[in-house]
């Protein structure tokens, strides 16, 4: 393979590649966020 | 070489250029040169930590579980559709990738080069020790030596591609608190997902996610401190040490060193002028809602591209808080320059170019 179309070949692949999988972990996040979502805790009744 | 080892220990010392790295690097410099000191010799104790730390790929490793005990990722996990600045924020990594194969570097010593971009040095140490490992010297010097300067380097970038009306976008309080068991899932899921896409890259991702279970989980406060102090100084200054050693002078002295060295500096300018265009393009996409500063903050280097983007937000806008919503581009930086690294060296070992 020569030189320019493996730099071609990896630039493409890394870039398109980092944003993809970055992409799906942001989905993941929601995913998470929606299956397990933030619960205030209880906070002790204030004293009269 | 004693000379440009004593010019590391300076800017390590007198002008606070990480010093943790450049000071323990600057020494083994000035050791491994001693004439006829031997550190690097068949049975010098430098060479017995270059064969069984760096060559192992343990030092770089168990940084990154540091990393991962030290690094907290809810202000990601609030805003995650910020992470795709930290992807933006890699581009610079296959750019420079392109111009190190155009200056004549071969393929592995241009992946070594290029990965400088990542701006994060414990990946920059673990490619280039994989691939490149006699250029590991001038790439580490070049990876940590750019990472203290981002505020020097950034700043003018960012006023170059941006107006003033954009930036003075004043961005809205995040107020999306995250559940501790997201927190806690977060590592896991990272970890089985990426390393599945990119297997190659797995004992990256899966030590940076080990040391932040450890932290968030919040049931081994030894382990995670341990990781975040003991291990980590202990790694720190091995590894420094060691990559000293690698700058004998008659393979450091080169050519090909200055070249590294300006391919690094441009790797971490167009990793800062794809994440401003890139937060210009979500600027766009969200009416206005993004100010494009925080795309500069898409790099690895945390939390100093981050305050970056605050200092220049506010120049123009005193009122102008960006911190939290740079601090989230930055934690993106630090998952998307492992994830770029991994993403490479999958790429590179379906291509055949090395073993898997």
């Amino acid at each position: 393979m020569d030189i320019w179309t493996f730099g071609w070949t990896l630039s493409i692949i890394g870039m398109a590649g980092t944003m993809l999988v970055l992409w799906c972990i942001s989905l993941l996040i929601l995913l998470l966020r929606k299956m397990f979502p933030y619960k205030p805790e209880a906070t002790a009744p204030k004293k009269a | 070489m004693i000379l440009i080892g004593s010019l590391l220990l300076y800017l390590g010392i007198s002008k606070g250029y990480e010093p943790l790295l450049l000071l323990p690097i600057g020494f083994g410099a000035i050791l491994v040169n001693i004439p006829l000191a031997g550190l690097m010799d068949e049975h010098g104790i430098l060479r017995y930590f270059y064969e069984n730390g760096i060559l192992t790929e343990i030092f770089p490793v168990l940084i990154f579980l540091g990393i991962g005990a030290m690094t907290d990722f809810s202000p990601l996990l609030e805003n995650p559709k910020i992470i795709l600045l930290g992807a933006a924020g890699q581009f610079g990594i296959f750019l420079t990738l392109l111009l190190a194969l155009a200056v004549g570097f071969d393929k592995l010593d241009a992946v070594a080069v290029a990965i400088i971009g990542a701006c994060d040095g414990p990946t920059a140490i673990y490619v280039s020790s994989k691939y490149a490992p006699h250029l590991l010297g001038a790439v580490s010097v070049a990876a940590y030596s750019y990472m203290s300067l981002v505020p020097l380097i950034q700043p003018p970038i960012m006023r170059m591609l941006t107006t003033e009306r954009e930036r003075k976008i004043v961005m809205g309080v995040i107020r999306q608190p995250v559940s501790k068991t997201t927190k806690i899932l977060f590592p896991v899921v990272v970890t089985i997902f990426a390393s599945i896409l990119a297997p190659i890259g797995t004992p990256l991702i899966g030590t940076v996610m080990l040391g932040n279970l450890m932290k968030e989980s919040g049931v081994v406060e030894r382990l995670k401190t341990a990781s975040e102090n003991e291990i980590a100084n202990i790694i720190t200054l091995l590894l420094g040490l060691t990559i000293g050693a690698t700058m004998e002078a008659d393979k450091f002295l080169r050519g090909e060193t200055l070249l590294v060295l300006g391919l690094g500096l441009v790797a971490i300018s167009l990793d800062t002028v794809v994440g401003v265009l890139f937060g210009k393009l979500m600027c766009l996409l969200t009416g206005g809602k993004i100010n494009p500063l925080i795309g500069a903050a898409g790099i690895s280097a945390f939390p100093m591209a981050a305050r970056v983007a605050q200092t220049e937000g506010q120049k123009y806008n005193k009122k102008n808080y960006l911190l939290m919503h740079a601090m989230s581009a930055n934690a993106g930086g630090q998952i998307g320059s492992v994830i770029a690294a991994a993403v490479m060296l999958s790429v590179l070992t379906g291509m055949g170019i090395v073993g898997g």
